[in-house]
């Protein structure tokens, strides 16, 4: 299972990648292994006021929904509309083609509250 | 509180084979083993095993059996004979499903009924208070195995392992076997739209049988199936799950189950308000539907129309085989037209649905009649 160094992670199995300001959100690869077959997303409009640690997309399996939440408060900027007509993009590329939305940070300093690889691996150990 | 889940008697077995178990009412069962998509892909397309041990098994004998569950049931029971099967829903006096069951003539004095597993002890009570004289009722759910072989390939794989031609054995027939596993009772029976068998033996042989079933199967790639896939096959061929898309309160005709109910039979329990109700219009009626707009419906979503109520969907999925998703619920029996757009409301937002015909999936090649 793969926890990628340049990440930063959640409690609630996302992943948030920081480009400046920019912030690109998707579910862990160990979300997805536990979630299995995505069959559907819904994305945040665009310009969505994000609250970090408020819900604000969803995955759903063939049996159950799923909340995606914020990692971090801002703006949304783009969404990965490529997952409403395929989302087992989620389970064949979590890091990647799988990304659900971006979010222009508005308070900068949330980044450094958000989970290490190293930690979040830790998490994912001890729960499992 | 924290009720201590049952088990299936293979359990262990199924963990070793990689099984993600899930909760099914009172029971930990195998969700799925690989993935659900693909389980349920493997039914349609080649062959599956369940292992469906969770289900009820009572006997029914004596000399006034058949007349008795000619009462209890809605069905006639001279449509049985020997090695027949129906398929039945048991009624309440107020015409309310207690369960659906299928009942088997094993011999003129002899029947077995198979059960829904919440309902084992509910059912057992029920009919155990009306039994007549001359009539013997025992649950053997303790002692025997189930298991679910189904698929376009089922036949050969039940072929292989029996070492037997099931091309005589007809949808809903069965034949007693004596085979390396004990007595097998083997049915053309199932719960997913394909073609298949369930296989009920002796508990003490499950695990044989089990093996026996999937080293036969090897041949044609036969999978074993979780709870999961059962849910989205049974789904899609528009069978009914009791608890969920029927329970006491629904009747028979709410249900669609005017088929299962011989109407010209005078007397049975339910009979009454059952007739009247179906001569009337009763005011629900369970539908089929699928979404034209994107969300996937989920039990307990409400069903508007106009600003109005409806109902309430019952059971939904993304179905795997259609790609598309759908659902059952009840709705007003004046909007239960179909090709009537409807909204189901998902995350407070009403999506767009369309009623349609059931079922969702019916197989291109009917081999069996």
């Amino acid at each position: 299972m793969e926890f990628p160094d340049g990440l930063r992670y959640t409690q609630t199995h996302e992943w948030a990648k920081r480009t400046g300001n920019r912030v690109r959100v998707g579910i862990t690869e160990y979300a997805q292994h536990e979630i299995s077959d995505v069959v559907f997303v819904e994305l945040p409009k665009s310009n969505l006021a994000a609250m970090k640690a408020k819900a604000i997309a969803v995955v759903e399996s063939v049996k159950a929904a799923f909340d995606i939440y914020a990692p971090v408060s801002g703006t949304v900027v783009d969404t990965n509309k490529s997952l409403e007509s395929d989302p087992s993009l989620v389970n064949k590329d979590p890091y990647g083609r799988g990304w659900f939305y971006e979010i222009e940070m508005s308070d900068s300093t949330e980044w450094g509250s958000l989970l290490t690889a190293e930690q979040y691996q830790a998490q994912c150990t001890t729960t499992h | 509180m924290t009720a201590t889940l049952k088990r299936l008697p293979l359990h262990e077995l199924h963990a070793q084979a990689g099984a993600h178990f899930g909760h099914f009412g009172e029971w930990e069962v195998p969700l799925y083993f690989s993935s659900i998509l693909e389980e349920h892909d493997t039914v349609r397309s080649r062959v599956g095993l369940f292992d469906i041990s969770h289900m009820g098994e009572f006997l029914l004998g004596g000399r006034e059996a058949k007349k008795f569950l000619d009462h209890l049931l809605p069905r006639r029971m001279d449509r049985l004979a020997d090695g027949k099967a129906l398929y039945a829903p048991l009624l309440n006096e107020n015409g309310g499903i207690v369960d659906d069951l299928i009942v088997y003539q094993l011999r003129a004095d002899q029947f077995l009924l198979i059960v829904n597993a919440a309902n084992i002890d509910k059912d057992f009570a029920w009919i155990r208070e009306r039994l007549s004289a001359a009539v013997e009722l025992e649950n053997v759910s303790e002692t025997q195995c189930l298991f679910s072989l189904q698929g376009p390939q089922a036949a050969p794989v039940a072929e292989a392992v029996f070492r037997c031609d099931f091309s005589g054995l007809r949808y809903y027939r069965c034949l007693l076997l004596k085979t390396d596993w004990g007595e097998v009772l083997v049915s053309r029976t199932g719960y997913t739209g394909e073609d298949g068998f369930e296989v009920m033996a002796e508990m003490s042989r499950a695990e044989f049988l089990w093996r026996a079933l999937s080293e036969a199967g090897k041949n044609w790639n036969l999978k074993p199936i979780g709870f999961g896939a059962r849910d989205t096959l049974r789904l899609e061929a528009g069978m009914l799950l009791y608890g969920q898309d029927m329970d006491d309160s629904t009747l028979a005709v709410e249900a669609g189950l005017e088929w299962a109910v011989d109407w010209e039979k005078d007397r049975f329990i339910g009979r009454d308000r059952n007739v009247r109700e179906k001569k009337e219009g009763a005011p629900r009626r369970l539908v089929g539907f699928e979404m034209i707009e994107r969300g996937i419906p989920r039990h307990g979503c409400p069903i508007e129309k106009a600003g109005g109520s409806l109902g309430e969907v019952t059971s939904g999925s993304f179905a795997p085989t259609l790609k598309k998703n759908i659902g059952l619920g009840y709705v007003a029996c004046s909007e239960s037209r179909v090709g009537n757009e409807i909204e189901i409301v998902i995350r407070n937002q009403k999506i767009k649905a369309r009623i349609t015909p059931l079922p969702f999936y019916k197989r291109a090649s009917y081999g069996i009649s």
